[in-house]
C-alpha cells in the first residue's frame, strides 16, 4: 500500500503540494512513483518559468513509461530540486522527502480544489 | 546455439584490414580541402579482416530471434510470417536495379506496380487514393495530419489547431500530432475499453482539426460506436484519422472508408507482411477520401490517356513533399506481391484467422491470468498480470521467463490503462500446435509463480545474457565503445 502524508494537498494527477507561506512545494506521490517503477529521468521546468494549474510543467520517465507532470497551482517557479538531475531515484526512495519544484503562488485559493490525504487515498484505492 | 558475445572492437588488431585501395595516381591531397572539413583525429574504427567481419556477424546473427525461428506474439506489432516469395520478387534485377532518377519511360513497370498497389490498398481500405511515399508508420501519421492541416488551411479555417486522441492510443499518435504543430486533447475510455462518446461530445468545437483513432483499438476491441463518433466529428467540421496499426483483423472484411474515416495510414510491415523494424526500411502509405485527394503529397504517379505513366511534381494544393523520391520501393513491391499471392478470395481469410487465434489463447488462459475486459477480442488482447497477484511475480518476470522456453515475449506494460499489461497477438500464420505450445508454457509459468516465484524473478536463466539492469542502463547509458571501461 502506497503511503500518504497528512497535512499535504493532493491532485488527481498524483502530485502533492506542501504550503510554506505563499510558496507551494510540489512533488509526486508515493503511489505515483510506485506505479512508474524505477525512475530514470525527471524533466523539470526552469526557475522563473510560469506554471498554470492543471497544465504540464515537466515529466518523469521510467524504464516502463513516461508521464507528464501537471502543476497543482499557478505561479512562478522559484526553485527546482537540482539533485534530481543526477539522481532521479531519490523520488523512488522517498517521494515525499524529495520535492521537484517550488512555486510562488499567484492564487492560493486554487489549493481548495485539491484533496486531503484521506480523499486522495480513497481515490487511489479505486485505481 | 554457440555462445558469442564479442564486440567487433574486441577483434581489432592494429594495421589489419580487409580492403586495399589503389594508389592515388592524380596527385590530389587532403591539403586542398577546407580546414573545416578535415578531421582532427582519425576515426576509431575496428581494424579487422574480411573473414573477421563475416564470422563476427554470422555468429551474432545465429543468436537472433525472429519470426523465422520461433513464435513471436508481440502485441500491436503483427509479427506475421514474411513469405519468401516477397524476397524473390524484390530481388529481381529489373526491380532491384532501378534508380529513382531514371527517366519515367524506362521504369514503366515500376511505376505500374506503384499505381496498382495504391489501387489495391484503396480497394482494401475503402479510400479513394493513396500515396506510397512515407517511409514508416509514424511518417505516414505525420503525412496524414499534414493533409488534414492543409485541408483546413486551404479553406481559410485557421482556428482548427487541436486534435483529439483517445487515452488508449499508441504514443506515436500524440507525438506525430505534436510534430505537426497540433495541440493534443485526450478523450477517455469507458470501463469496457471503448471511447466514451459522452466524454467526446463536449470536446467538439470549431477548434478541432480531427480525431485520431485506432480501430480495433490497442486493447484489441472494435470501437462499436464508430459511426456515431464519425457523425459527431464531421458535424463539428473535423476529420477522422485512422491509425492502421491494427488493420490486420479487418483486412478484406471491414473498410475504414466505410466507417467514415477521411485519412488513414497502413503499416505495410504489419498487415502486408514486409520485413519488420531493426532500423531497416519501412513503408507507411497514406490513403484519403475523395475530397482530400488534392492535398496528397508530391511526387505522384499519374497516367495519361495512352496509359503511359509519369511522375508529377506540381504541388498545387498539396501538403508538399515528404520524401526525396517515392518511398521505399523494395518494401512496396513486397506488399504488392503479398496481396497478389493471397488473391481476392484469401485476403479476407487473414482477419478471421488472426481473430480466432487471439481468442483461442485468451479463453485458454483466462483462469490463470487477469482479463480486465471480458469480451470477444479482435487480433490481440490484454491481460493485466497474473490472476494470483499474491506471489509478487510481475508481468516483467513472466515475459523474461518466456524467453527460457524459447518464445519471444509479448508486449508488456502497454497499453498504459493497466499496471501489468501483457499484450498478446498471435497473427494468422501460426498453427494450432504452436498456439497450444504457447498456452501450455503460459500455464506452466502461472504454476511456477505459485510454486517457485524466485525462479521467475531471476529469469531468464538459459539465454546468453541474463536479466538486464534496465534501470542503470537508462540512468547511465554507455553509448560508445571507448566508454565501456567506465562500467
Amino acid at each position: 500500500m502506497a503511503k500518504t502524508v497528512e497535512g499535504l494537498y493532493y491532485s488527481e494527477s498524483h502530485e502533492w503540494v506542501k504550503v510554506e507561506g505563499n510558496v507551494a512545494i510540489v512533488g509526486i506521490t508515493d503511489f505515483a512513483q510506485h506505479a512508474m517503477g524505477d525512475l530514470s529521468y525527471v524533466d523539470m521546468p526552469e526557475v522563473d518559468d510560469e506554471v498554470e494549474a492543471g497544465e504540464e510543467f515537466g515529466a518523469v520517465e521510467s524504464v516502463k513509461a513516461a508521464s507528464d507532470l501537471f502543476s497543482p497551482v499557478s505561479g512562478v517557479v522559484v526553485e527546482i530540486n537540482e539533485a534530481l538531475e543526477d539522481a532521479p531515484e531519490l523520488l523512488n526512495e522517498d517521494a515525499f522527502a524529495n520535492w521537484i519544484m517550488k512555486v510562488e503562488m499567484n492564487d492560493p485559493s486554487q489549493l481548495e480544489a485539491l484533496m486531503d490525504a484521506a480523499a486522495y487515498e480513497a481515490m487511489c484505492a479505486n485505481q | 546455439m554457440k555462445y558469442y558475445d564479442k564486440l567487433i572492437f574486441d577483434l581489432s588488431k592494429e594495421g589489419r584490414q580487409g580492403y586495399s585501395l589503389p594508389a592515388n595516381k592524380w596527385q590530389t591531397s587532403l591539403s586542398e580541402l577546407p580546414a573545416g572539413l578535415l578531421r582532427e583525429q582519425d576515426p576509431e574504427l575496428p581494424q579487422v579482416s574480411e573473414l573477421d567481419v563475416v564470422r563476427h556477424y554470422t555468429n551474432l546473427s545465429q543468436m537472433n530471434f525472429g519470426v523465422d525461428s520461433g513464435f513471436y506474439p508481440l502485441g500491436s506489432c503483427t509479427m506475421k510470417y514474411n513469405p519468401k516469395i516477397n524476397e524473390e520478387i524484390a530481388s529481381m534485377p529489373a526491380f532491384a536495379g532501378v534508380h529513382p532518377l531514371q527517366p519515367s519511360y524506362t521504369v514503366q513497370g515500376v511505376l505500374r506496380v506503384y499505381k496498382e498497389l495504391a489501387k489495391a490498398l484503396s480497394a482494401i481500405t475503402g479510400m479513394a487514393e493513396f500515396t506510397l511515399n512515407p517511409f514508416a508508420g509514424a511518417h505516414g501519421e505525420l503525412t496524414g495530419l499534414m493533409i488534414i492541416r492543409q485541408y483546413h488551411i486551404s479553406r481559410g479555417d485557421l482556428k482548427r489547431t487541436r486534435i483529439i486522441v483517445p487515452d488508449s492510443a499508441h504514443g506515436t499518435n500524440p507525438a506525430s500530432a505534436a510534430v505537426c504543430g497540433l495541440e493534443i486533447v485526450q478523450v477517455k475510455s469507458k470501463a469496457n475499453g471503448l471511447v466514451d462518446v459522452e466524454d467526446l461530445k463536449p470536446l467538439l468545437d470549431d477548434t478541432i482539426a480531427g480525431i485520431m483513432m485506432t480501430n480495433p483499438n490497442t486493447l484489441g476491441l472494435f470501437e462499436k460506436d464508430i459511426k456515431e463518433i464519425a457523425a459527431l466529428v464531421h458535424e463539428c467540421g473535423g476529420l477522422l484519422y485512422y491509425d492502421g496499426a491494427n488493420m490486420n483483423p479487418l483486412m478484406g472484411v471491414v473498410r475504414p472508408g466505410d466507417m467514415g474515416f477521411d485519412v488513414l495510414h497502413l503499416n505495410l510491415h504489419k498487415t502486408f507482411s514486409t520485413p519488420h523494424g531493426g532500423g531497416g526500411p519501412g513503408a507507411g502509405p497514406v490513403g484519403v477520401a475523395e475530397h482530400l485527394i488534392p492535398y496528397l503529397p508530391v511526387p505522384r504517379v499519374v497516367e495519361d490517356e495512352e496509359g503511359t505513366l509519369y511522375v508529377e511534381d506540381e504541388d498545387g494544393q498539396s501538403c508538399g513533399r515528404i520524401s526525396g523520391f517515392m518511398g521505399n520501393f523494395g518494401v512496396l513491391l513486397r506488399a504488392y506481391t503479398y496481396i497478389l499471392m493471397l488473391g481476392k478470395q484469401n485476403v479476407r481469410m487473414v482477419g478471421p484467422l488472426a481473430v480466432l487465434g487471439a481468442n483461442y489463447i485468451k479463453e485458454s488462459l483466462r483462469d490463470c491470468y487477469n482479463l480486465p475486459i471480458d469480451s470477444v477480442c479482435k487480433h490481440e488482447f490484454v491481460f493485466d498480470g497474473l490472476l494470483d497477484q499474491s506471489t509478487g511475480v510481475t508481468t516483467l518476470d513472466i515475459a523474461k521467463r518466456l524467453l527460457d522456453y524459447g518464445f519471444h515475449a509479448p508486449t508488456i506494460y502497454f497499453p498504459l490503462l493497466f499496471h501489468q499489461s501483457i499484450m498478446i497477438e498471435p497473427t494468422e500464420t501460426e498453427s494450432k500446435e504452436t498456439l497450444d505450445g504457447f498456452i501450455e508454457i503460459m500455464r506452466h509459468i502461472a504454476a511456477e509463480a505459485a510454486s517457485d516465484p524466485d525462479s521467475l524473478k531471476t529469469a531468464p536463466h538459459t539465454t546468453p545474457v541474463r536479466r538486464l539492469d534496465e534501470t542503470t542502463a537508462a540512468r547511465q547509458p554507455v553509448l560508445r565503445y571507448r566508454d565501456m571501461n567506465q562500467i
